[in-house]
C-alpha cells in the first residue's frame, strides 16, 4: 500500500502540486494501480530473459546528413516567453540537475 | 606526489572521473539538425530535440559507430544488447525534461586505460592501469544564458535566464573510470590519455575550453591500508587538465584536514573556482534513484553483431599506448621523447613516415619536436601535416647529416627555407654547394690562413688562453661558408695551434 508521503515525493519530482485531500486520494488510487500489476508476480518467469521492450526490432539507426529544419520561428514562437532569437524562462537556482 | 606528507595519520585518496566526450558528427544524435558549433542561438533546432510532442527519435548511426569504436579503444566489452533509457529531472536546459541515456545496459564495460606518468626529475616514466567501469551514449542538454550577465552574476539582479538549445541532443560518450586513480597528476594524465584516445579515433576534438571534453571528478580520502571509501565528493568545472590535477590536490588537503580536525564531510558537488584556485560547495548531492530511470520506449534496442565489431575494429588506428610502448621499446626513444611525439596522432604520422624515408629514430625525434615544432608553434599552431617540408624531405635532411654531407649547422641554415617552400634539401645542397668540406688538405689550407691572420689570438693561445681555440675554429667555419667538417676543423685547429 502506497502512503502519502511516497506520492508527496512522486509528486514533488514531477512538479505537481496536490492538495493533501488530493495525496491521500491518490495514494489509494495509485496502490490499485500497483496491486493490479502485481498480478504479474504469480507468472513463473523463471529462466525468462528480462525484456526491455514489447516490439521486436533493434538497430533502428539513420544516416548522418543534416537536414535544415524549416521553421524555426515557429519553434521559437511557439515558446511561452521568447526573448528575440532565445527561450526566456524564470531564473532557477541550481538545486538540481 | 604525496600531498599527506606532513600529517602523522597517512591518508590516500580515491578518485574516480566522469568523463563526457563529444562525438565529432555532422547531425545530432537523434534527429537531423547540425551538431556543430554555432554562435546564433537556437539555428540548429527541430521538434525533436525540443522534445515537441509526438516526435520519434531515431539513433545517428555514426554515434553508435563512434562510441563502439571508443569502447573497443577503452578495452571495453561491447554490449551484445544494449538500450537507452531516460533520466528524468527538471531544468530548463532540458527541453524534454528527461535525458536520453544509458542506465543499465550501456554499449561498453569493463575497461580499462593505460597512462604514463613521467617524472620530470629523473626523466624516467611509470605505469598504471586505470580501470573503465563502462561507456555510454547520450545527449547533451543546452545552454542557460544568465540574463544581465554572467554566471557568476546568480545572487544578484535578473530574474530570467534565457536559453539557446542549439547543444540539446548533440551526441556524447560518457566514460565512467574505476576509482583507481590515488593523485591529482594520474587523474590528469587520465583525462588526457581519453583525449588522445578520441583524437586518435576520430570520433572527437577533446577540446576543453570549448566544453567537448568535460570531466568531474568523485573523490573522497581514507587512512592509508582500510578498505572503507570516505564520504565522497563531486568536484566540477575544471577546463583545463591542470585545473583537474589541482582541483583535486587542494580537495584531497581540505579533505585531510576536515579529517584530522574532526570535521564532517559533506556528500555534496563542489565547484572548481579557478581565480580563488579553491573548490566550493555548490550543493547537497541528491540520491541517484530521484531520476527515475525507465527505458526509453521511443528507440529500439542496440544489438552490435561479431561481425559489425569485427570490421569497426579492423579501422581503429594504432592507439597511443602501443606506439608508446613501441617507441621505447623497439625504436630505443626516451620517455621524454616518447610522450611529446605520441601525444597526437598527425604528428607520430608524420614521425614514422620520416623513418619509413630511411632516418634513423632519434635525430627524427629531435628535429620534430625542436626546430619543427618551434616553427609550428611560431605559426599559430599550424598543423604537421600540413608542413611543406615533407616527412620525405626530412629524411633526406637527416641522412645528408648522417652520412656527413652536410654538417649541422648547415642543416640548421636550411632548414626555414625547407619549412617555408619544401623541396628536396638534397638538390638545394648541390645547387647552393653547401656539401661539406671532408678533405683534410683543404680545412688545413684555411686553418693556416686563419691563423696566419690572427696573430694576436694565436698570441693570447700561446699564453695560456686555451679558450681562443674555439675563436679560430669559428674562423674556420666563417671562412668556408660553414661547409667544413666542425669536428675535422676542430682537430686541425687544434693541432695547427700547438705546431704554430
Amino acid at each position: 500500500m502506497l502512503n502519502s508521503e511516497q506520492v508527496h515525493k512522486v509528486a514533488l519530482l514531477a512538479r505537481l502540486q496536490l492538495t493533501e485531500t488530493e495525496e491521500s486520494q491518490f495514494a489509494q488510487q495509485l496502490s490499485g494501480i500497483l496491486d493490479y500489476v502485481e498480478l504479474l508476480n504469480e507468472l513463473d518467469v523463471d529462466g525468462v530473459a528480462p525484456t526491455t521492450r514489447a516490439i521486436d526490432v533493434s538497430n533502428v539507426v539513420r544516416a548522418d546528413r543534416v537536414k535544415l529544419w524549416e521553421g524555426r520561428e515557429d519553434l521559437l514562437d511557439c515558446a511561452p516567453d521568447r526573448d528575440g532569437e532565445f527561450y526566456r524562462v524564470p531564473k532557477i537556482g541550481s538545486s538540481e540537475g | 606526489m604525496t600531498t599527506a606528507a606532513p600529517t602523522k595519520t597517512e591518508y590516500e585518496a580515491v578518485i574516480g572521473l566522469e568523463t563526457h566526450c563529444q562525438l565529432e558528427t555532422e547531425t545530432k544524435i537523434f534527429c537531423d539538425s547540425s551538431a556543430k558549433f554555432t554562435v546564433d542561438p537556437n539555428v540548429n533546432i527541430d521538434p525533436i530535440c525540443l522534445g515537441m510532442p509526438g516526435v520519434l527519435p531515431v539513433l545517428n548511426e555514426k554515434v553508435l559507430e563512434y562510441a563502439v569504436k571508443a569502447g573497443m579503444a577503452l578495452n571495453c566489452q561491447i554490449a551484445p544488447y544494449s538500450k537507452f533509457d531516460r533520466k528524468q529531472y527538471f531544468y530548463p536546459d532540458l527541453p524534454k525534461n528527461y535525458q536520453i541515456t544509458q542506465s543499465d545496459l550501456p554499449i561498453g564495460e569493463h575497461g580499462w586505460v593505460e597512462i604514463e606518468l613521467y617524472d620530470k626529475k629523473s626523466g624516467t616514466s611509470s605505469r598504471k592501469r586505470i580501470g573503465v567501469t563502462r561507456l555510454h551514449m547520450e545527449e547533451d542538454a543546452g545552454k542557460l544564458v544568465h540574463g544581465g550577465g554572467s554566471d557568476n552574476d546568480r545572487i544578484g539582479g535578473s530574474t530570467y535566464s534565457l536559453v539557446d538549445y542549439n547543444r540539446a541532443g548533440v551526441p556524447l560518450i560518457e566514460i565512467v573510470s574505476e576509482p583507481d586513480i590515488r593523485t591529482g597528476q594520474e587523474a590528469a594524465e587520465y583525462a588526457q590519455e581519453i583525449r588522445r584516445i578520441v583524437r586518435y579515433l576520430g570520433v572527437g576534438n577533446g577540446n576543453m575550453q570549448e566544453g567537448s571534453l568535460r570531466c568531474d571528478v568523485n573523490i573522497s580520502v581514507r587512512v592509508k591500508g582500510t578498505e572503507k571509501f570516505g564520504t565522497k565528493v563531486e568536484i566540477k568545472n575544471m577546463n583545463s587538465f591542470s585545473a583537474i590535477q589541482r582541483a583535486i590536490d587542494f580537495e584531497i588537503d581540505r579533505q585531510i584536514a576536515a579529517n584530522e580536525a574532526g570535521e564532517p564531510i559533506f556528500q555534496e558537488t563542489r565547484l572548481w573556482d579557478e581565480t580563488a584556485q579553491e573548490t566550493r560547495s555548490m550543493r547537497l548531492k541528491e540520491g541517484s534513484s530521484d531520476y527515475r530511470y525507465f527505458p526509453e520506449p521511443d528507440l529500439g534496442p542496440i544489438e552490435v553483431s561479431a561481425a559489425q565489431q569485427e570490421a569497426w575494429k579492423a579501422e581503429l588506428p594504432e592507439l597511443p599506448r602501443s606506439k608508446r610502448h613501441r617507441y621505447q621499446d623497439d625504436l630505443g626513444l626516451s620517455p621524454y621523447d616518447t610522450r611529446v611525439i605520441t601525444d597526437d596522432r598527425a604528428t607520430t604520422e608524420y614521425f614514422e613516415a620520416v623513418l619509413a624515408a630511411g632516418a634513423p629514430a632519434k635525430p627524427a625525434a629531435n628535429w620534430i619536436m625542436g626546430d619543427i615544432g618551434a616553427y609550428l608553434n611560431a605559426n599559430n599552431g599550424m598543423g604537421i601535416s600540413e608542413l611543406k617540408l615533407t616527412p620525405s624531405g626530412l629524411a633526406e635532411l637527416i641522412v645528408l647529416i648522417e652520412d656527413g654531407t652536410i654538417s649541422n649547422k648547415i642543416a640548421k641554415d636550411l632548414l626555414p627555407e625547407l619549412l617555408e617552400n619544401g623541396g628536396s634539401p638534397k638538390a638545394i645542397v648541390e645547387k647552393k654547394g653547401l656539401v661539406q668540406i671532408s678533405d683534410p688538405a683543404v680545412i688545413e689550407a684555411a686553418v693556416l690562413e686563419v691563423i696566419a691572420a690572427n696573430p694576436n689570438e694565436l698570441a693570447q693561445y700561446k699564453g695560456g688562453k686555451t679558450k681562443m681555440l674555439g675563436f679560430f675554429v669559428g674562423q674556420v667555419l666563417k671562412k668556408t661558408g660553414g661547409k667544413a667538417d666542425p669536428k675535422l676543423a676542430n682537430q686541425i685547429v687544434a693541432q695547427k695551434l700547438n705546431e704554430a
